[in-house]
Parts: structure tokens; C-alpha cells; sequence
């Protein structure tokens, strides 16, 4: 019985590949890498593939677990750290300076010249600005940060700039998004363009957008960032895992969050 | 440790009223290993107790079952306006408490 098991995850997704052909316009795969980027029609939210249960719990802010991540990021906001012992709201005040920061994230800082995501930023604000200890990738405090930032642009659509400097990064993004990978051999596009909505397993296949990162995942048993869920994505295609904070990462996260451009942030999110 | 406690906007005197707490705790049932295969040690937040102006109304005894950042909501009455203390101790020692007043309307 033990066999079974693994048989019916690979059959799973050879099926799920069996009916690529089903969404062609969707699918950047069939046409080339080349090809103009297209975003799933209609966008939807990840949350819409989520069990009713789920989405009930990031429905009530209360009951919510992620807002336990924001309570602590708007602590850690007043909080003073590093030479100047200056806290985040000395500099940049109350909440309501960061309305509609997260959408505009991943994008290339004009300073270095590299692309950022949202925790990228807070770490480079840390060490740059602060002259704080840097907050390691993943790190609690880290999360509840960009928990926090991110909430405040809840309900605002995402609008990232492709254009100029971020080009490049995106181009790579898009790329990589459709470059088959891991022993499974599949693409991003191959789950989240061309069969959306469908089964794998008991799971139903998302559009794959990251507006409700950083999400509560119940299987992680607490928060985690768009990057520790693409690391996860590449696990299960049985692909070598990008590092934290790696070029890849970023690249991606830009193709995602263009992606997605119009959809409502929703962080944080609840996910099985 | 951060925790958020809400209760009703509106309280009655004499009339139940609900009381919601969630806690962030990692919840460690002490039967997993980390990377090297070492015993992860049992972290839970074992005792949670309400006190209404210093008078136990609740309390909770939790094991290594309950999910990590646990979400508790109960029931009490309040006679008069006061202050909710509520009041949790894990496994490593570590405490955190949440105070909330309340306002009794007739």
C-alpha cells in the first residue's frame, strides 16, 4: 500500500499536464518564452481556492492568525534599535505614511541599482538607516514587520513598475516562471497558467499570486514570506531550492506581483 | 509574546458575554526532532487563567493537542465595571499577561 501513495501524486500531475491544451490562450508555455506576457483571466485571489473554512478565518480580523505578526510589527514600528536609537515611525511616522508601500514592491532601488521586495527593503532601511543588527531572512521579527507594512495596503491594487531599470529583472522573472524545473519537470506556468483551479490531490491550484503575503499557512503552523512559498513550490516539483534573498527569488517575485497588477493586497492571508 | 484579547463593544451587567483571546506560541508538542535528529523540547503554554478585579472566572490547562498560536474563547458574567486580567505561563517559564476593562451597562 505504501507505493500507492507516491503513484497517485505522480499520476495527479500528469493529468493535471494532460490538460494543459485546455486554457492555450492562458498559457504562456504553448507559445513560446518569447511570446507577450499574459495574466490568467479572470484574476483571482488566492484566498478563492482556499477551503470556505479558511477563508473565514482571513475574513475575521480577529479570529486571523496573521494579525498576531502585525500586532508584534506595530510594536517593533515604535520600537528603537541600532547607533541612533531611532525607531521606524521616528523617521517615517504613523501607519498611515505606509499606505499602498506594498504595492509598489518588488522595485529597483535607484540607489544600488537592485531589485527589492518588501522585506529587502526593511532590512536595507535596518542596516542603511537604522545602523541596526541586520534581521535574518525569515525571522520572526522580520515577518511581523512586513506583516505590518503590508496591511496597511490591504484593499489597494497591486501596481508594480516593469518599466526602465526593473526590465531586466522582470524579463529574467518571466523566464524563469516558464523554464521547467526539477525532477517533475514543470514549469510555474504549467500549474498556475494553464490549470488553475483544477485538483491536485486535495489541493486546488491557485492563480499564484502573492497578495496575501506574508501569509498564514496552517501547515506551517505560522507566517511565512512569498519566498519561504516559492521555496516550497520548488520542493514539490522536486527542483533545487533558490536560497533566501537570492537574485531568482527577487526575479520571480516582480513576475508575480506584475501578474497580479490590479489585484487587491490581502495580507496577511490564511492558507491551508 | 504578543496576544490579542477582544470582548464585546457593549457589556450588560449580569449577562454573558464572550471573551477571545489568541496568543503567538510556537505550541512545541515535544515529539519532534530538529534537522539532527535531537528530541525538540515541549514548549506549550500549559496554564491560562482570567481574573476579574483579582477574582478567578476561567481557566485552561493545555497540552501538547492545541495548535500552535492558540485561540481560546469562553464565557463570563460581570456584576460591575472592572478590569479582565488574563494570564498564561509555558513550559519554559515564560509569562504574559493582557489586562482589559470593562464598562457594565444596565
Amino acid at each position: 500500500m505504501r507505493a500507492v501513495l507516491p503513484c497517485a501524486w505522480l499520476l495527479a500531475v500528469v493529468l493535471a499536464c494532460a490538460g494543459c491544451t485546455v486554457r492555450e490562450s492562458a498559457d504562456p508555455g504553448t507559445t513560446g518564452v518569447h511570446a507577450a506576457p499574459v495574466r490568467p483571466v479572470p484574476l483571482q485571489q488566492g484566498s478563492v481556492f482556499a477551503p470556505p473554512s479558511v477563508q473565514a478565518m482571513q475574513a475575521d480580523e480577529f479570529e486571523n492568525p496573521g494579525m498576531l505578526w502585525v500586532a508584534r510589527g506595530a510594536k517593533l514600528w515604535r520600537q528603537p534599535e541600532g547607533s541612533g536609537a531611532r525607531s521606524c515611525a521616528d523617521c517615517h511616522g504613523d501607519a498611515g505614511s505606509m499606505r499602498g508601500a506594498a504595492t509598489r514592491y518588488p522595485q529597483v532601488d535607484p540607489a544600488s541599482g537592485q531589485l527589492l521586495d518588501l522585506e529587502g527593503r526593511i532590512m536595507q532601511c535596518r542596516s542603511e538607516r537604522q545602523q541596526a543588527a541586520p534581521l535574518a531572512w525569515e525571522s520572526e521579527p522580520l515577518l511581523a514587520l512586513t506583516a505590518w507594512v503590508a496591511f496597511q495596503s490591504r484593499g489597494l491594487p497591486m501596481q508594480v513598475s516593469i518599466d526602465g531599470p526593473a526590465r531586466p529583472f522582470f524579463e529574467r522573472g518571466r523566464e524563469r516562471y516558464q523554464q521547467r524545473v526539477g525532477q517533475m519537470n514543470l514549469s510555474c506556468s504549467q500549474c498556475h497558467d494553464a490549470n488553475w483551479g483544477r485538483q491536485l490531490g486535495a489541493e486546488t491550484i491557485s492563480q499564484g499570486h502573492g497578495t496575501g503575503y506574508p501569509v498564514y499557512r496552517l501547515e506551517w503552523q505560522g507566517a511565512g514570506s512569498l519566498q519561504r512559498r516559492l521555496r516550497s513550490c520548488l520542493s514539490g516539483v522536486r527542483a533545487e531550492m533558490f536560497p533566501y534573498g537570492s537574485q531568482e527569488h527577487l526575479e520571480l517575485s516582480l513576475y508575480l506581483a506584475w501578474r497580479a497588477g490590479g489585484l487587491a493586497i490581502e495580507a496577511p492571508g490564511v492558507r491551508r | 509574546m504578543v496576544a490579542r484579547v477582544r470582548i464585546p463593544d457593549v457589556v450588560r451587567r449580569g449577562q454573558p458575554f464572550d471573551v477571545r483571546i489568541a496568543i503567538q506560541h510556537v505550541m512545541e508538542t515535544g515529539f519532534r526532532f530538529d534537522d539532527s535528529g535531537r528530541t525538540i523540547a515541549r514548549n506549550v503554554i500549559h496554564t491560562l487563567v482570567a481574573r476579574y478585579d483579582g477574582v478567578e472566572v476561567y481557566r485552561a490547562e493545555l497540552g501538547s493537542g492545541i495548535a500552535a498560536n492558540p485561540y481560546l474563547q469562553f464565557w463570563i458574567t460581570a456584576p460591575a465595571s472592572g478590569v479582565l486580567e488574563l494570564s498564561w505561563i509555558d513550559d519554559a517559564g515564560v509569562a504574559g499577561s493582557e489586562r482589559v476593562p470593562v464598562t457594565v451597562r444596565d
